[in-house]
Order: structure tokens, then C-alpha cells, then sequence
């Protein structure tokens, strides 16, 4: 029993050691969601809610705007299924890592933080899925997403505006650094990610679209371009182990 | 006001649960058609892209700036891979801008 305690916690070490540098990673970004939460009009506790509640770049990114533009909850609603639509594939697929000994909960628990680093090293973990593996890295990626948010909106604006402009790129960036990647081995994708770029400049300009809110912009560029990419290049199962082993 | 947002953050963390768990607790099989599962597989790409793009350009006090951090985003984001660094050299490429501009 010590024996596997033992073993237990040094998976969960794991796990934080390879957490750390997504945690660097969300800091960054956080911050920069922090300011945009200050701007739309949240103080720091509903930040931390925010961040907390969340784990979700894009979709407190997407909810942001929504609360800005005070769209309906059930358009929220619809905004998160659509923004966070990818975490619905991640969870098939980790669902599949898990050996039929972990007890239930594990996946209850697991589930509040799939975020596409953790479900990328979630998915490389070698064998099953070991919970103790995940909760490492969410203890050294949770608190830095969170704490991101806070400052932000804390220190945003005591910070000179001039490192206020440049953070405020950072989760551009990040949005980057999940894109580009497999561009350097799938055309398909390197086609869809050009197709996004082009369409979304131009729907800034095309009359019906361009007055719509820009989140309800994003879902209709995501299900057009995703649905048409979907039925022209349907893709092959060895296509989806590729990508979780980037 | 404050109410409402935190009816506004409460749905968004209900949904966003909701999402994450429903596969985890629900599916215990892997999805077998194939359309749903490309559908699902490019969405990233395109969400991401269409939130990036142009709305980058526009995030900072000058157009210029924007558009240097995006290209030098790309740029990193293809040669390292590494989070980090693709979202600290945006940051960076902005601020020096800042001062040359």
C-alpha cells in the first residue's frame, strides 16, 4: 500500500513538473484576458470566477464579448457550446485513455479542466490515463490561469499603457501557437486555417454579416468553414493520432 | 449590473462544464461517423483563426503593430511550437514597435 502511495505521488510530481510550463504559458494570457474582462466591466472577483469557472481561452475570450455586447444567456449559451465545441471531441477521445479500474468520479472531476494543452499532454501520457497525472497539472496550471485574470484587471491599469498594448496581443498568440503547428504537416488544415484567415477578413466587410455581433460572426465562419472542410475531407483515423501526438 | 454578470459568468462556466463532461460521462464508446468527427476535428482551426484574425490588427494602439505581431506570431508558432514563446514574442514585437513608431 505505501509502495503505491509512493508511486501515486510520483506521478502526481508528474504531473505539476509538466504543468509548469503551461502554467507560464496561461499567466501570460490570462493577464491579457484580465484586461479585456476590465474593459468589458468585471472587477477581480468576478475575474477569478471567470478564470476558474472556465479554463477556457477562446470561450471567456468569445463570453467576454458577449457580455460586453449584453446578448441574451441563451445566446452566451450557444456562443460557449460553439466556441468550446473542440472540448467536446477532446473529452471522446481522453474517454478512451481511461482503464475501466478508475472509479467514476475521476471523469467528473477531470472534465472541469480540459483545456487543449492539458488534453494534449493528457493524451501523450503513455498507457492509461493515471487521474493523480492530470491533478498535478492542474495544480500548477489552474492557479496561474486564475491569478493571470486577477492581475489583470487588477494591475491593468496601473501598468503603463504602452505594456498594456503589448499584452494585449498575447492571447492572439496563443491562438497561434494551437493553429500554425500542424500546418507544417497537414495541407488540409494549412488550407482550412488560409480559408478562415480570408473569409473572416472579408465577412468584415460583407453587408449582412458584418453588422451581426462578433461572436454570432465567429459561428457562422466555424460551422460554414468547418462543415465544408468536413464533408470535402473527411478525415482518416490515423489523422486524429497524429494530432495527439504533436 | 454586477448581478448580471455574474448570471452572464455562471452560464458561461454551466456550458462550458456541461461540454467536457458530457463525452467523459456519457460516451463510453468512440464517435464512429465520420462527418461528425472531421466536423469536430477542423473546428479549432477555424474558431481560433476567424478569433485571431483581423482582430489582432486592431488590438493595439497602431494598425502596424498588430500586423508585425501577427506575422512574427506565425512565424513562431511555426518554428518553435512553444506557447510561450509565441505569445511572449507578440508581446514583445508590439512593444518595441511602440517605441520605434
Amino acid at each position: 500500500m505505501n509502495e503505491k502511495a509512493t508511486v501515486k505521488s510520483k506521478i502526481f510530481l508528474k504531473g505539476m513538473k509538466d504543468g509548469a510550463p503551461i502554467g507560464l504559458g496561461y499567466f501570460a494570457v490570462s493577464f491579457s484576458i484580465g484586461i479585456t474582462a476590465k474593459n468589458t466591466g468585471l472587477n477581480a472577483l468576478q475575474g477569478l470566477f471567470l478564470s476558474l469557472l472556465n479554463n477556457a481561452s477562446a470561450g471567456e475570450m468569445a463570453g467576454l464579448s458577449s457580455i460586453a455586447a449584453r446578448t441574451s444567456l441563451i445566446t452566451l449559451a450557444v456562443v460557449m457550446l460553439v466556441t468550446n465545441a473542440r472540448y467536446l471531441l477532446m473529452s471522446c477521445a481522453l474517454s478512451q485513455k481511461f482503464s475501466p479500474d478508475t472509479p467514476f468520479y475521476h471523469r467528473l472531476l477531470i472534465a472541469f479542466d480540459i483545456t487543449d494543452e492539458i488534453f494534449g499532454i493528457g493524451i501523450s501520457y503513455h498507457g492509461y490515463l493515471e487521474p493523480a497525472y492530470m491533478y498535478g497539472a492542474f495544480l500548477t496550471t489552474i492557479p496561474m490561469w486564475a491569478a493571470g485574470t486577477v492581475l489583470g484587471i487588477v494591475v491593468g491599469n496601473i501598468l503603463p499603457q504602452i505594456i498594456v498594448n503589448a499584452l494585449s496581443v498575447a492571447i492572439y498568440g496563443m491562438f497561434l501557437a494551437v493553429v500554425i503547428p500542424p500546418c507544417r504537416k497537414n495541407k488540409v488544415i494549412t488550407g482550412v486555417v488560409i480559408t478562415s484567415f480570408v473569409l473572416s477578413y472579408i465577412s468584415k466587410y460583407i453587408p449582412f454579416i458584418s453588422k451581426t455581433s462578433e461572436s454570432i460572426r465567429v459561428i457562422i465562419l466555424t460551422l460554414i468553414i468547418s462543415g465544408t472542410a468536413a464533408l470535402l475531407f473527411p478525415i482518416k483515423d490515423d489523422e486524429e493520432e497524429e494530432k495527439t501526438n504533436a | 449590473m454586477h448581478k448580471s454578470i455574474y448570471a452572464y459568468i455562471f452560464v458561461m462556466a454551466v456550458v462550458s462544464y456541461l461540454i467536457r463532461v458530457f463525452p467523459l460521462a456519457v460516451i463510453r464508446k468512440p464517435i464512429t461517423n465520420k462527418y461528425i468527427k472531421s466536423f469536430l476535428y477542423y473546428i479549432p482551426y477555424v474558431t481560433l483563426t476567424v478569433m485571431t484574425f483581423p482582430a489582432i490588427i486592431y488590438a493595439t494602439d497602431s494598425k502596424i503593430g498588430g500586423i508585425a505581431a501577427l506575422a512574427v506570431g506565425i512565424l513562431l508558432a511555426f518554428f518553435t511550437r512553444n506557447l510561450f514563446v509565441v505569445a511572449c514574442g507578440c508581446c514583445v514585437t508590439v512593444l518595441i514597435l511602440s517605441f520605434v513608431i
